[in-house]
Protein backbone atom coordinates (compact mmCIF):
# COMPACT_ATOMS: atom_id res chain seq x y z
CA UNK A 1 0.00 0.00 0.00
CA UNK A 2 2.75 2.24 1.00
CA UNK A 3 4.81 1.44 -1.85
CA UNK A 4 1.68 1.96 -4.31
CA UNK A 5 1.20 5.50 -2.86
CA UNK A 6 5.11 5.97 -3.21
CA UNK A 7 4.87 5.24 -6.78
CA UNK A 8 1.69 7.23 -7.76
CA UNK A 9 3.93 10.50 -5.91
CA UNK A 10 6.72 9.46 -8.00
CA UNK A 11 4.82 9.07 -11.04
CA UNK A 12 3.24 12.86 -10.61
CA UNK A 13 6.39 14.01 -10.02
CA UNK A 14 7.91 12.75 -13.18
CA UNK A 15 4.56 14.00 -15.30
CA UNK A 16 5.51 17.27 -13.57
CA UNK A 17 9.42 17.18 -14.75
CA UNK A 18 8.72 15.62 -18.04
CA UNK A 19 6.09 18.23 -19.60
CA UNK A 20 6.75 21.76 -17.29
CA UNK A 21 4.97 23.69 -19.66
CA UNK A 22 1.62 21.93 -19.71
CA UNK A 23 1.83 21.39 -15.73
CA UNK A 24 1.93 24.76 -15.24
CA UNK A 25 -0.96 25.32 -17.43
CA UNK A 26 -2.91 22.60 -15.78
CA UNK A 27 -4.05 24.68 -12.54
CA UNK A 28 -5.69 26.65 -14.69
CA UNK A 29 -8.02 24.33 -16.78
CA UNK A 30 -8.40 21.72 -13.80
CA UNK A 31 -8.85 23.86 -10.66
CA UNK A 32 -10.17 22.42 -7.91
CA UNK A 33 -13.47 25.14 -8.60
CA UNK A 34 -13.95 23.45 -12.15
CA UNK A 35 -12.82 20.26 -11.29
CA UNK A 36 -16.10 18.84 -10.83
CA UNK A 37 -17.65 20.18 -13.81
CA UNK A 38 -15.03 18.25 -16.13
CA UNK A 39 -15.95 17.88 -19.34
CA UNK A 40 -15.54 15.35 -21.54
CA UNK A 41 -12.66 17.07 -23.38
CA UNK A 42 -10.68 17.47 -20.33
CA UNK A 43 -11.03 13.80 -19.32
CA UNK A 44 -9.49 12.69 -22.48
CA UNK A 45 -6.64 15.66 -22.44
CA UNK A 46 -6.13 13.64 -18.95
CA UNK A 47 -6.10 10.10 -20.80
CA UNK A 48 -4.05 11.37 -23.23
CA UNK A 49 -1.44 12.91 -20.84
CA UNK A 50 -1.41 9.65 -18.91
CA UNK A 51 -0.75 7.57 -21.86
CA UNK A 52 2.31 10.36 -22.65
CA UNK A 53 3.56 9.61 -19.06
CA UNK A 54 3.55 6.04 -19.90
CA UNK A 55 5.62 5.97 -22.67
CA UNK A 56 7.93 8.14 -21.47
CA UNK A 57 8.19 5.63 -18.48
CA UNK A 58 9.04 2.94 -20.78
CA UNK A 59 11.31 5.11 -22.68
CA UNK A 60 13.54 5.88 -19.33
CA UNK A 61 13.49 2.10 -18.21
CA UNK A 62 14.52 1.42 -22.18
CA UNK A 63 17.49 4.20 -21.62
CA UNK A 64 18.73 2.79 -18.41
CA UNK A 65 18.91 -0.74 -19.34
CA UNK A 66 20.16 -0.06 -22.90
CA UNK A 67 22.92 2.28 -21.20
CA UNK A 68 23.73 -1.09 -18.92
CA UNK A 69 23.88 -3.45 -21.86
CA UNK A 70 26.16 -1.56 -23.94
CA UNK A 71 28.55 -1.27 -20.97
CA UNK A 72 27.90 -5.08 -20.05
CA UNK A 73 28.59 -5.91 -23.79
CA UNK A 74 32.00 -3.54 -23.86
CA UNK A 75 32.47 -5.35 -20.25
CA UNK A 76 32.51 -8.81 -21.78
CA UNK A 77 34.54 -8.09 -24.66
CA UNK A 78 37.33 -7.11 -22.55
CA UNK A 79 37.46 -10.46 -20.88
CA UNK A 80 38.57 -11.89 -24.16
CA UNK A 81 40.75 -9.14 -24.92
CA UNK A 82 42.84 -7.85 -23.19
CA UNK A 83 41.68 -10.14 -19.87
CA UNK A 84 42.10 -13.79 -21.56
CA UNK A 85 45.01 -12.78 -23.93
CA UNK A 86 47.06 -11.34 -20.72
CA UNK A 87 45.80 -14.29 -18.35
CA UNK A 88 47.08 -17.21 -21.35
CA UNK A 89 49.83 -14.63 -22.17
CA UNK A 90 51.55 -14.20 -19.09
CA UNK A 91 51.22 -18.17 -18.74
CA UNK A 92 52.87 -19.26 -21.53
CA UNK A 93 56.83 -19.61 -22.23
CA UNK A 94 58.04 -16.06 -23.65
CA UNK A 95 58.53 -17.64 -27.38
CA UNK A 96 54.64 -18.59 -27.66
CA UNK A 97 53.22 -14.88 -25.91
CA UNK A 98 51.65 -13.43 -29.31
CA UNK A 99 50.71 -16.80 -30.70
CA UNK A 100 48.47 -17.23 -27.87
CA UNK A 101 47.54 -13.56 -27.28
CA UNK A 102 46.66 -13.56 -31.04
CA UNK A 103 44.52 -16.69 -30.85
CA UNK A 104 42.46 -14.65 -28.36
CA UNK A 105 42.20 -11.69 -30.30
CA UNK A 106 41.71 -13.41 -33.65
CA UNK A 107 38.31 -14.51 -32.15
CA UNK A 108 37.51 -10.82 -31.45
CA UNK A 109 37.75 -10.82 -35.21
CA UNK A 110 36.67 -13.69 -36.97
CA UNK A 111 33.77 -14.58 -34.65
CA UNK A 112 32.33 -11.39 -34.74
CA UNK A 113 31.78 -11.66 -38.70
CA UNK A 114 30.64 -15.32 -38.29
CA UNK A 115 27.77 -13.96 -35.66
CA UNK A 116 26.71 -11.06 -37.68
CA UNK A 117 26.74 -13.22 -40.66
CA UNK A 118 24.56 -16.20 -39.39
CA UNK A 119 25.79 -17.18 -36.36
CA UNK A 120 23.41 -14.89 -34.10
CA UNK A 121 20.50 -16.38 -36.72
CA UNK A 122 21.36 -20.20 -36.43
CA UNK A 123 21.55 -19.36 -31.88
CA UNK A 124 18.41 -16.68 -31.97
CA UNK A 125 16.04 -16.89 -34.58
CA UNK A 126 13.19 -19.54 -34.92
CA UNK A 127 12.01 -22.09 -32.57
CA UNK A 128 13.51 -24.77 -32.94
CA UNK A 129 14.67 -27.53 -30.34
CA UNK A 130 18.20 -27.67 -31.65
CA UNK A 131 19.27 -24.87 -33.59
CA UNK A 132 17.63 -22.16 -34.77
CA UNK A 133 17.06 -20.69 -38.58
CA UNK A 134 18.40 -18.07 -40.69
CA UNK A 135 15.51 -15.92 -40.26
CA UNK A 136 18.04 -13.60 -38.98
CA UNK A 137 21.31 -13.91 -41.26
CA UNK A 138 22.76 -10.80 -42.34
CA UNK A 139 21.04 -9.49 -39.25
CA UNK A 140 17.80 -9.51 -41.46
CA UNK A 141 15.31 -7.30 -38.71
CA UNK A 142 17.38 -6.87 -36.17
CA UNK A 143 17.69 -3.50 -35.42
CA UNK A 144 16.60 -0.58 -33.17
CA UNK A 145 13.05 -2.16 -31.88
CA UNK A 146 13.43 -4.49 -29.23
CA UNK A 147 13.18 -8.61 -29.90
CA UNK A 148 10.46 -9.21 -27.56
CA UNK A 149 11.44 -13.21 -27.44
CA UNK A 150 14.70 -12.03 -25.18
CA UNK A 151 14.39 -8.57 -23.81
CA UNK A 152 11.67 -6.34 -24.20
CA UNK A 153 13.39 -3.30 -23.30
CA UNK A 154 16.71 -2.95 -25.17
CA UNK A 155 17.33 -2.63 -29.34
CA UNK A 156 17.38 -5.47 -30.76
CA UNK A 157 20.86 -4.75 -32.60
CA UNK A 158 22.23 -4.51 -28.46
CA UNK A 159 20.93 -7.97 -27.81
CA UNK A 160 22.46 -9.11 -30.83
CA UNK A 161 25.98 -7.61 -29.55
CA UNK A 162 25.66 -8.78 -26.37
CA UNK A 163 25.51 -11.87 -27.20
CA UNK A 164 28.15 -11.70 -29.61
CA UNK A 165 30.71 -10.92 -26.99
CA UNK A 166 29.98 -14.87 -25.26
CA UNK A 167 30.30 -15.88 -28.79
CA UNK A 168 33.94 -15.15 -28.83
CA UNK A 169 35.52 -15.62 -25.67
CA UNK A 170 34.07 -19.08 -25.98
CA UNK A 171 36.15 -20.36 -28.67
CA UNK A 172 38.92 -18.09 -27.19
CA UNK A 173 38.52 -19.91 -23.83
CA UNK A 174 40.15 -23.70 -25.40
CA UNK A 175 43.33 -22.23 -26.74
CA UNK A 176 44.32 -22.68 -23.46
CA UNK A 177 44.28 -26.19 -23.50
CA UNK A 178 46.55 -26.69 -27.14
CA UNK A 179 48.99 -23.58 -26.32
CA UNK A 180 52.33 -23.64 -27.38
CA UNK A 181 51.53 -25.67 -29.88
CA UNK A 182 49.07 -25.27 -32.11
CA UNK A 183 49.30 -23.51 -35.28
CA UNK A 184 47.68 -20.48 -36.57
CA UNK A 185 45.68 -21.74 -39.93
CA UNK A 186 44.55 -25.03 -37.98
CA UNK A 187 43.26 -22.43 -34.93
CA UNK A 188 41.50 -20.52 -37.58
CA UNK A 189 39.45 -23.39 -39.15
CA UNK A 190 39.09 -25.22 -35.73
CA UNK A 191 37.31 -22.39 -34.27
CA UNK A 192 35.25 -21.73 -37.22
CA UNK A 193 34.10 -24.66 -37.54
CA UNK A 194 33.44 -25.52 -33.92
CA UNK A 195 31.78 -22.04 -33.90
CA UNK A 196 28.86 -23.74 -35.94
CA UNK A 197 28.89 -27.05 -35.10
CA UNK A 198 29.37 -26.89 -31.20
CA UNK A 199 28.30 -23.02 -30.24
CA UNK A 200 25.42 -21.89 -32.06
CA UNK A 201 23.24 -24.79 -31.32
CA UNK A 202 23.87 -25.07 -28.15
CA UNK A 203 23.34 -21.49 -27.40
CA UNK A 204 19.95 -22.37 -28.87
CA UNK A 205 19.33 -25.22 -26.71
CA UNK A 206 19.76 -23.73 -23.92
CA UNK A 207 18.72 -20.03 -24.51
CA UNK A 208 17.09 -19.76 -27.38
CA UNK A 209 13.70 -19.79 -27.89
CA UNK A 210 12.21 -23.34 -28.22
CA UNK A 211 15.34 -24.80 -27.33
CA UNK A 212 14.82 -28.03 -25.59
CA UNK A 213 16.89 -27.23 -22.44
CA UNK A 214 15.72 -23.80 -22.32
CA UNK A 215 14.92 -22.89 -18.82
CA UNK A 216 11.57 -21.00 -19.63
CA UNK A 217 9.46 -23.72 -21.33
CA UNK A 218 12.19 -26.51 -22.74
CA UNK A 219 11.63 -30.28 -22.05
CA UNK A 220 14.52 -29.99 -19.75
CA UNK A 221 14.52 -26.80 -18.05
CA UNK A 222 17.86 -26.39 -17.29
CA UNK A 223 19.26 -23.21 -15.30
CA UNK A 224 22.17 -21.90 -17.22
CA UNK A 225 21.98 -18.16 -16.43
CA UNK A 226 25.07 -16.65 -17.92
CA UNK A 227 26.82 -19.53 -19.78
CA UNK A 228 27.96 -22.39 -17.48
CA UNK A 229 27.26 -25.12 -19.73
CA UNK A 230 26.84 -22.49 -23.18
CA UNK A 231 30.31 -21.23 -22.21
CA UNK A 232 32.19 -22.91 -20.16
CA UNK A 233 31.28 -26.51 -20.24
CA UNK A 234 31.33 -26.21 -24.05
CA UNK A 235 34.76 -24.73 -23.90
CA UNK A 236 36.27 -26.79 -20.98
CA UNK A 237 34.89 -30.11 -22.25
CA UNK A 238 36.36 -29.16 -25.84
CA UNK A 239 39.47 -27.78 -24.85
CA UNK A 240 40.52 -31.53 -22.96
CA UNK A 241 39.83 -33.52 -26.29
CA UNK A 242 42.20 -30.60 -28.14
CA UNK A 243 44.94 -31.36 -25.10
CA UNK A 244 44.19 -35.42 -25.60
CA UNK A 245 44.17 -35.14 -29.52
CA UNK A 246 47.09 -33.34 -29.86
CA UNK A 247 49.39 -35.04 -27.60
CA UNK A 248 51.65 -33.45 -25.07
CA UNK A 249 54.25 -30.63 -25.43
CA UNK A 250 57.66 -31.21 -26.69
CA UNK A 251 59.19 -31.75 -22.85
CA UNK A 252 56.40 -32.09 -21.52
CA UNK A 253 56.16 -33.05 -18.26
CA UNK A 254 60.10 -33.43 -17.49
CA UNK A 255 61.25 -29.99 -18.91
CA UNK A 256 60.43 -27.42 -16.75
CA UNK A 257 57.63 -24.54 -18.27
CA UNK A 258 56.87 -22.37 -15.84
CA UNK A 259 55.02 -19.12 -16.71
CA UNK A 260 56.83 -16.19 -18.71
CA UNK A 261 55.13 -13.51 -16.41
CA UNK A 262 52.90 -13.74 -14.23
CA UNK A 263 52.15 -10.13 -13.52
CA UNK A 264 50.35 -10.33 -17.32
CA UNK A 265 48.50 -12.84 -15.89
CA UNK A 266 48.03 -11.33 -12.60
CA UNK A 267 46.09 -7.90 -14.69
CA UNK A 268 44.39 -10.46 -16.63
CA UNK A 269 42.85 -12.20 -14.48
CA UNK A 270 41.68 -8.84 -12.66
CA UNK A 271 40.23 -7.32 -16.35
CA UNK A 272 38.65 -10.97 -16.14
CA UNK A 273 36.67 -10.74 -12.72
CA UNK A 274 35.75 -7.47 -13.33
CA UNK A 275 34.67 -7.78 -16.92
CA UNK A 276 32.66 -11.00 -15.83
CA UNK A 277 29.97 -8.34 -14.14
CA UNK A 278 28.97 -7.39 -17.26
CA UNK A 279 28.91 -11.04 -18.29
CA UNK A 280 26.98 -12.15 -15.19
CA UNK A 281 24.84 -9.03 -14.16
CA UNK A 282 24.57 -8.39 -18.12
CA UNK A 283 22.89 -11.56 -17.94
CA UNK A 284 19.80 -9.90 -16.56
CA UNK A 285 19.67 -8.24 -19.39
CA UNK A 286 18.35 -5.37 -17.70
CA UNK A 287 19.49 -2.75 -15.73
CA UNK A 288 17.04 -4.07 -11.99
CA UNK A 289 17.12 -5.93 -9.22
CA UNK A 290 18.25 -9.27 -10.89
CA UNK A 291 21.24 -7.84 -12.60
CA UNK A 292 22.16 -5.79 -8.84
CA UNK A 293 21.53 -9.52 -6.99
CA UNK A 294 23.69 -11.47 -9.68
CA UNK A 295 26.62 -8.95 -9.44
CA UNK A 296 26.89 -8.99 -6.01
CA UNK A 297 26.53 -13.25 -6.48
CA UNK A 298 29.21 -12.96 -8.81
CA UNK A 299 31.79 -11.11 -6.93
CA UNK A 300 31.38 -13.41 -3.86
CA UNK A 301 31.43 -16.36 -5.59
CA UNK A 302 35.24 -15.21 -7.02
CA UNK A 303 36.50 -14.12 -3.61
CA UNK A 304 35.60 -17.24 -1.87
CA UNK A 305 36.94 -19.28 -4.73
CA UNK A 306 40.42 -17.63 -4.63
CA UNK A 307 39.91 -17.92 -0.97
CA UNK A 308 39.18 -21.26 -0.92
CA UNK A 309 41.96 -22.26 -3.79
CA UNK A 310 44.60 -20.25 -1.56
CA UNK A 311 43.86 -22.07 1.66
CA UNK A 312 44.26 -25.38 -0.02
CA UNK A 313 47.15 -24.85 -1.52
CA UNK A 314 48.59 -23.16 1.90
CA UNK A 315 48.09 -26.62 3.30
CA UNK A 316 49.33 -28.36 0.46
CA UNK A 317 52.62 -26.30 -0.06
CA UNK A 318 53.24 -24.19 2.86
CA UNK A 319 52.87 -21.28 1.05
CA UNK A 320 49.57 -19.67 -0.93
CA UNK A 321 50.37 -18.10 -4.15
CA UNK A 322 49.50 -15.38 -6.47
CA UNK A 323 48.99 -17.78 -9.33
CA UNK A 324 46.87 -20.30 -6.89
CA UNK A 325 44.83 -16.81 -5.96
CA UNK A 326 44.14 -15.50 -9.44
CA UNK A 327 43.21 -19.15 -10.56
CA UNK A 328 40.82 -19.51 -7.35
CA UNK A 329 39.47 -16.52 -8.76
CA UNK A 330 38.64 -17.48 -12.28
CA UNK A 331 37.42 -20.44 -11.34
CA UNK A 332 35.19 -19.18 -8.83
CA UNK A 333 33.58 -16.68 -11.66
CA UNK A 334 33.25 -19.62 -13.98
CA UNK A 335 31.39 -21.59 -11.46
CA UNK A 336 29.20 -18.58 -10.45
CA UNK A 337 28.30 -18.00 -13.85
CA UNK A 338 25.28 -20.54 -14.35
CA UNK A 339 23.94 -20.06 -10.61
CA UNK A 340 24.32 -16.02 -10.45
CA UNK A 341 20.78 -14.70 -11.35
CA UNK A 342 19.20 -17.55 -9.62
CA UNK A 343 21.07 -17.72 -6.01
CA UNK A 344 21.37 -15.96 -2.83
CA UNK A 345 24.94 -14.16 -1.74
CA UNK A 346 25.50 -16.95 0.73
CA UNK A 347 24.74 -19.80 -1.67
CA UNK A 348 26.87 -17.92 -3.87
CA UNK A 349 29.97 -18.30 -1.83
CA UNK A 350 29.25 -21.98 -1.21
CA UNK A 351 29.71 -22.44 -4.43
CA UNK A 352 32.87 -20.50 -5.23
CA UNK A 353 34.38 -22.36 -2.65
CA UNK A 354 33.88 -25.29 -3.57
CA UNK A 355 34.98 -24.34 -7.20
CA UNK A 356 37.96 -23.28 -5.88
CA UNK A 357 38.97 -26.55 -3.70
CA UNK A 358 37.93 -28.74 -6.46
CA UNK A 359 39.37 -26.47 -9.24
CA UNK A 360 42.85 -26.68 -7.46
CA UNK A 361 42.88 -30.20 -7.21
CA UNK A 362 41.51 -30.96 -10.43
CA UNK A 363 44.50 -29.14 -12.25
CA UNK A 364 47.18 -30.31 -9.51
CA UNK A 365 46.32 -33.82 -8.85
CA UNK A 366 43.77 -34.99 -11.30
CA UNK A 367 45.60 -33.64 -14.58
CA UNK A 368 49.11 -35.39 -12.99
CA UNK A 369 46.97 -38.51 -12.62
CA UNK A 370 46.04 -39.30 -16.32
CA UNK A 371 48.94 -37.05 -17.55
CA UNK A 372 47.37 -35.35 -20.29
CA UNK A 373 48.71 -31.71 -21.12
CA UNK A 374 45.78 -29.33 -20.42
CA UNK A 375 48.87 -26.43 -21.03
CA UNK A 376 46.57 -23.90 -19.07
CA UNK A 377 44.03 -25.65 -17.51
CA UNK A 378 41.40 -24.95 -19.92
CA UNK A 379 39.78 -27.91 -18.67
CA UNK A 380 40.57 -27.91 -15.06
CA UNK A 381 39.16 -24.28 -14.45
CA UNK A 382 36.15 -23.98 -17.17
CA UNK A 383 35.15 -27.57 -17.67
CA UNK A 384 35.62 -28.79 -13.70
CA UNK A 385 34.42 -25.36 -12.57
CA UNK A 386 31.20 -25.07 -15.32
CA UNK A 387 29.85 -28.80 -13.95
CA UNK A 388 30.25 -28.16 -10.65
CA UNK A 389 28.29 -24.65 -11.03
CA UNK A 390 25.53 -25.66 -13.53
CA UNK A 391 24.71 -28.45 -10.82
CA UNK A 392 24.91 -26.59 -7.75
CA UNK A 393 22.79 -24.22 -9.58
CA UNK A 394 19.75 -26.75 -9.16
CA UNK A 395 20.52 -27.30 -5.49
CA UNK A 396 20.74 -23.49 -4.81
CA UNK A 397 18.55 -21.44 -7.34
CA UNK A 398 15.92 -19.83 -5.43
CA UNK A 399 12.58 -18.53 -6.52
CA UNK A 400 12.85 -15.57 -4.31
CA UNK A 401 15.44 -14.67 -5.95
CA UNK A 402 14.18 -15.54 -9.67
CA UNK A 403 10.60 -16.92 -10.24
CA UNK A 404 11.35 -18.25 -13.46
CA UNK A 405 8.65 -21.38 -13.38
CA UNK A 406 6.20 -18.87 -12.37
CA UNK A 407 5.27 -16.48 -9.24
CA UNK A 408 4.13 -19.54 -6.89
CA UNK A 409 6.72 -21.93 -8.12
CA UNK A 410 9.93 -23.81 -6.69
CA UNK A 411 13.37 -23.30 -8.75
CA UNK A 412 15.93 -25.36 -6.97
CA UNK A 413 16.75 -27.74 -4.30
CA UNK A 414 16.41 -24.51 -1.60
CA UNK A 415 12.84 -23.89 -2.99
CA UNK A 416 12.56 -28.27 -2.12
CA UNK A 417 12.47 -28.59 -6.36
CA UNK A 418 15.33 -30.93 -6.09
CA UNK A 419 14.52 -32.53 -9.67
CA UNK A 420 16.05 -29.19 -11.04
CA UNK A 421 19.35 -31.16 -9.85
CA UNK A 422 18.09 -33.45 -12.45
CA UNK A 423 17.33 -31.18 -14.68
CA UNK A 424 20.99 -29.40 -14.55
CA UNK A 425 22.24 -32.77 -15.13
CA UNK A 426 20.50 -33.69 -18.06
CA UNK A 427 22.02 -30.37 -19.16
CA UNK A 428 25.61 -30.86 -18.17
CA UNK A 429 25.51 -34.20 -20.20
CA UNK A 430 24.26 -32.86 -23.14
CA UNK A 431 26.62 -30.08 -23.25
CA UNK A 432 29.52 -32.58 -22.31
CA UNK A 433 28.35 -34.87 -25.23
CA UNK A 434 27.50 -32.54 -27.44
CA UNK A 435 31.30 -30.68 -26.82
CA UNK A 436 33.00 -34.39 -27.02
CA UNK A 437 31.35 -35.45 -30.24
CA UNK A 438 31.66 -31.97 -32.12
CA UNK A 439 35.22 -31.24 -31.36
CA UNK A 440 36.75 -34.87 -32.48
CA UNK A 441 34.56 -34.48 -35.66
CA UNK A 442 35.86 -31.10 -36.12
CA UNK A 443 39.36 -32.01 -34.86
CA UNK A 444 39.63 -34.84 -37.61
CA UNK A 445 38.64 -32.22 -40.43
CA UNK A 446 41.22 -29.39 -39.06
CA UNK A 447 43.84 -32.03 -39.45
CA UNK A 448 42.98 -33.54 -42.93
CA UNK A 449 42.75 -29.64 -44.20
CA UNK A 450 45.42 -27.65 -42.54
CA UNK A 451 46.79 -29.48 -39.89
CA UNK A 452 46.33 -28.88 -36.11
CA UNK A 453 50.15 -28.97 -34.56
CA UNK A 454 52.29 -26.91 -35.18
CA UNK A 455 55.54 -29.22 -36.67
CA UNK A 456 58.64 -29.62 -33.99
CA UNK A 457 60.84 -27.46 -35.42
CA UNK A 458 58.20 -24.86 -35.65
CA UNK A 459 56.78 -25.79 -31.97
CA UNK A 460 60.79 -25.52 -30.48
CA UNK A 461 61.81 -22.55 -32.08
CA UNK A 462 58.14 -20.58 -30.81
CA UNK A 463 54.66 -19.93 -32.25
CA UNK A 464 55.85 -15.98 -31.95
CA UNK A 465 58.19 -16.74 -34.83
CA UNK A 466 57.35 -19.76 -36.53
CA UNK A 467 53.59 -18.84 -36.69
CA UNK A 468 53.55 -15.17 -37.17
CA UNK A 469 56.88 -13.87 -37.52
CA UNK A 470 57.63 -11.58 -35.00
CA UNK A 471 58.62 -11.58 -31.19
CA UNK A 472 56.74 -10.62 -28.17
CA UNK A 473 59.93 -9.25 -26.71
CA UNK A 474 62.41 -7.82 -28.85
CA UNK A 475 65.76 -7.53 -26.59
CA UNK A 476 68.23 -5.78 -28.67
CA UNK A 477 65.65 -3.15 -30.03
CA UNK B 1 98.56 -7.15 -12.86
CA UNK B 2 96.48 -9.60 -11.24
CA UNK B 3 92.63 -10.04 -12.62
CA UNK B 4 90.00 -10.73 -9.72
CA UNK B 5 86.64 -12.25 -10.44
CA UNK B 6 84.65 -12.36 -7.21
CA UNK B 7 80.89 -14.05 -7.86
CA UNK B 8 79.01 -12.49 -4.82
CA UNK B 9 75.24 -12.58 -3.73
CA UNK B 10 72.91 -9.66 -5.46
CA UNK B 11 71.77 -8.61 -2.32
CA UNK B 12 75.61 -8.00 -1.55
CA UNK B 13 76.77 -5.88 -4.41
CA UNK B 14 75.80 -2.41 -3.32
CA UNK B 15 77.91 -2.51 0.01
CA UNK B 16 80.56 -3.98 -1.75
CA UNK B 17 80.76 -1.33 -4.56
CA UNK B 18 80.54 1.13 -1.89
CA UNK B 19 83.54 -0.13 -0.07
CA UNK B 20 85.60 -0.77 -3.12
CA UNK B 21 85.06 2.90 -4.27
CA UNK B 22 86.19 3.71 -0.55
CA UNK B 23 89.60 1.80 -0.96
CA UNK B 24 89.99 4.16 -4.24
CA UNK B 25 89.37 1.19 -6.94
CA UNK B 26 87.84 3.01 -9.72
CA UNK B 27 86.62 0.46 -12.45
CA UNK B 28 84.88 -2.53 -12.49
CA UNK B 29 82.76 -4.93 -14.79
CA UNK B 30 79.64 -6.65 -13.09
CA UNK B 31 77.42 -9.07 -14.86
CA UNK B 32 74.42 -10.78 -13.77
CA UNK B 33 75.02 -13.74 -13.87
CA UNK B 34 73.38 -17.56 -12.83
CA UNK B 35 75.06 -20.16 -11.18
CA UNK B 36 75.62 -22.23 -7.97
CA UNK B 37 78.23 -23.86 -6.31
CA UNK B 38 77.72 -26.14 -3.11
CA UNK B 39 74.48 -23.92 -2.46
CA UNK B 40 71.16 -26.17 -3.58
CA UNK B 41 68.42 -24.18 -5.01
CA UNK B 42 65.24 -23.67 -4.32
CA UNK B 43 61.60 -24.85 -5.30
CA UNK B 44 59.01 -23.34 -7.15
CA UNK B 45 55.48 -24.80 -7.54
CA UNK B 46 53.10 -23.52 -10.63
CA UNK B 47 49.49 -25.14 -9.86
CA UNK B 48 51.01 -28.40 -8.33
CA UNK B 49 53.88 -28.57 -10.97
CA UNK B 50 57.09 -28.01 -8.85
CA UNK B 51 60.64 -26.70 -10.62
CA UNK B 52 63.76 -27.17 -8.78
CA UNK B 53 65.89 -23.97 -10.00
CA UNK B 54 69.28 -24.91 -8.84
CA UNK B 55 70.88 -22.08 -10.91
CA UNK B 56 70.80 -19.07 -8.34
CA UNK B 57 71.26 -15.20 -9.77
CA UNK B 58 74.63 -13.95 -8.53
CA UNK B 59 76.41 -10.86 -9.27
CA UNK B 60 80.22 -11.20 -11.07
CA UNK B 61 82.68 -8.60 -10.60
CA UNK B 62 85.69 -8.30 -12.40
CA UNK B 63 89.00 -6.36 -11.84
CA UNK B 64 92.10 -5.91 -12.98
CA UNK B 65 94.45 -4.81 -10.74
CA UNK B 66 98.09 -3.40 -10.09
CA UNK B 67 99.71 -6.13 -7.63
CA UNK B 68 99.76 -4.09 -4.72
CA UNK B 69 96.26 -3.71 -4.42
CA UNK B 70 94.85 -6.91 -4.64
CA UNK B 71 95.21 -7.36 -1.08
CA UNK B 72 93.47 -4.79 0.02
CA UNK B 73 90.55 -5.44 -2.58
CA UNK B 74 90.28 -9.07 -1.23
CA UNK B 75 89.53 -7.84 2.47
CA UNK B 76 87.08 -5.53 1.59
CA UNK B 77 85.50 -7.67 -0.53
CA UNK B 78 85.55 -10.22 2.23
CA UNK B 79 84.19 -7.94 5.12
CA UNK B 80 81.63 -6.85 2.91
CA UNK B 81 80.22 -9.53 0.51
CA UNK B 82 80.02 -11.92 3.57
CA UNK B 83 76.92 -13.34 4.60
CA UNK B 84 77.63 -15.79 6.71
CA UNK B 85 75.42 -18.46 5.01
CA UNK B 86 76.25 -20.82 2.48
CA UNK B 87 75.83 -19.35 -1.09
CA UNK B 88 78.03 -16.21 -0.65
CA UNK B 89 80.26 -16.66 -3.49
CA UNK B 90 83.57 -16.98 -4.31
CA UNK B 91 86.60 -14.51 -5.09
CA UNK B 92 89.23 -15.95 -8.38
CA UNK B 93 92.23 -14.43 -9.09
CA UNK B 94 94.85 -15.04 -11.86
CA UNK B 95 97.75 -12.90 -13.76
CA UNK B 96 97.17 -11.22 -16.51
CA UNK B 97 99.91 -10.71 -19.15
CA UNK B 98 99.00 -7.56 -20.41
CA UNK B 99 96.68 -4.58 -20.66
CA UNK B 100 96.05 -1.80 -23.53
CA UNK B 101 94.35 1.21 -23.14
CA UNK B 102 92.12 1.43 -26.50
CA UNK B 103 91.84 5.02 -26.96
CA UNK B 104 95.89 6.16 -26.90
CA UNK B 105 97.64 2.25 -27.22
CA UNK B 106 98.79 2.73 -23.24
CA UNK B 107 99.81 -0.53 -21.96
CA UNK B 108 101.07 -2.39 -18.62
CA UNK B 109 99.82 -1.01 -15.36
CA UNK B 110 99.38 2.81 -16.78
CA UNK B 111 96.40 1.45 -18.83
CA UNK B 112 94.59 0.32 -16.13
Amino acid sequence: MKRAVLCSWFAIGLFLLALPLPAQQAPATSSPASASAASPQTSKEVSDRLAQLDQRVTAAQAAGDNAWMLTSAALVLMMTGPGLALFYGGLVRRKNTLAIMMQSFAMMGLISVLWALVGYSLAFGGDGPIIGNFSHAFLRGVGMEPNLDYAGTIPHLTFMIYQMMFAVITPALITGASAERMKFSGTVLFMTLWFFVVYAPLAHMVWGKGGFLNAAGGRFPCLDFAGGTVVHISSGVSALVCALYMGKRIGFPKQPMPPHSLVLSFIGACLLWVGWFGFNAGSALAANGLAASAFVATHLGAAAAAIGWSVAEWFKNGKASALGAISGAVAGLVAITPAAGFVRPMPAMVIGLAAGVLCYFMVTRVKALFGYDDALDAFGVHGAGGTIGALLTGVFAQQIVNPIFGPNNPVGGRDGHWAQVGNQLVGVLVAWGFALVGTIVILKITDLVTGFRANEEQEMEGLDISQHGEEAYYLES
Amino acid sequence: MMKLEAIIQPSRFESVKDALHEVGIEGMTVTEVRGHGRQKGHTEVYRGREYTVDLLPKIKLEMVLPDKLVNTVVDTILKTAKTGKIGDGKIFISRVEEAIRIRNEERGESAL
